[in-house]
């Protein structure tokens, strides 16, 4: 059984915490880029994190983009969707199809 | 297009023409991968999309009653009253094969327990209706997560197949059937000028018969 992690700030992802999750609140860049590594190396299936923190960090979630585990899945934040998420989807659409067709 | 820099000789063509063969053979099955990946994907992509921002939707309502809890508590509060959560959440993931592009297919595994982990004393009531809105929506963002790393997949593995059919249609099989063509018209004009050499040496040998 492999775990799942969260990653945002205190304000959104706090309340995963009851569910189980593992709840991470890196206070910066740097270390949302060690967080996300080591969970990677642990072995973590899925990891939320908040397109905020996401926004970040793009180049390290990149890399992990196309191997099969972690899941990085975006998240909105408690402040509201920033539409990265949906943009990640329009540009896998892109890419695959060469137009967006949605 | 390039011809490719080889000895015209028989050898070589049929070197090629095998070749020539394979490529060919290669192209359509690439082809028909593309293809079949290009329809599973777009009947993936609008589920994905639609999912999505149903989730979206549901999380930021959850959000939104958490940041209640943020204003009435302190964070030190929230902090210890989810210190120690009753259950725990994992998830089993297997691997299934579409097309040659391995996805992930992820399941829950969850340890029964109290989800309201603290005494109901010192904390809001917004906090619970924060933490059943979450439990509510988990199952659905367990689906989006295997959905969305799914379409990452093959929207990789389709751009990769689509540059080799590229490749092999635009440039290995036109520059293969050029060669050939090459080798051919070689092979030809040499047969002609052996025959052209023949019919001279055997005029020269009669002329000296006859003298």
């Amino acid at each position: 059984m492999r775990k799942v992690a969260v990653i945002g700030d205190a304000q959104s992802v706090l309340a995963f915490k009851a569910l189980g999750l593992a709840v991470y609140t890196p206070e910066n860049p740097n270390r949302t880029r060690n967080q996300l590594d080591a969970c990677a190396e642990e072995g973590v299936g899925i990891i939320f994190i908040t397109e905020e923190l996401a926004a970040q960090v793009p180049e390290t979630i990149e890399r992990y983009d196309y191997q099969l585990t972690p899941a990085i899945i975006l998240i909105p934040s408690a402040n509201g969707s920033l539409g990265h998420g949906l943009a990640k989807i329009d540009k896998n659409v892109e890419r695959a199809i060469g137009s967006n067709i949605l | 297009m390039a011809r490719l820099n080889v000895n015209p000789t028989r050898m070589q063509l049929s070197i090629l023409r095998t070749r020539l063969r394979t490529a060919k053979r290669g192209h359509k099955l690439l082809k028909d991968k593309q293809d079949e990946l290009m329809r599973q994907f777009i009947d993936r992509i609008r589920a994905n999309k639609s999912l999505r921002l149903g989730v979206e939707a549901e999380l930021m309502e959850a959000f939104s009653d958490f940041r209640l809890v943020s204003a009435m508590m302190s964070p030190q509060m929230i902090e210890e009253a989810l210190a120690m959560p009753g259950t725990s959440l994992g998830v089993e993931i297997e691997v299934e094969n579409v097309m040659s592009v391995l996805i992930p297919k992820m399941q829950f595994v969850r340890t029964e327990g109290n989800l309201y982990p603290y005494g109901y004393g010192s904390t809001s009531a917004q906090l619970d209706e924060a933490i059943r809105k979450l439990e509510k929506v988990s199952e659905r963002l367990l689906e989006l997560a295997q959905m969305e790393k799914a379409t990452q997949l093959m929207a990789y593995e389709i751009e990769r197949t689509r540059r080799r059919v590229n490749a092999l249609e635009y440039r290995t099989i036109p520059d293969l059937e050029e060669t050939i063509r090459y080798i051919r018209m070689k092979l030809d004009e040499n047969e002609r000028a052996t025959i052209t050499r023949l019919m001279k040496v055997k005029d020269i040998i009669a002329k000296e018969e006859v003298s």
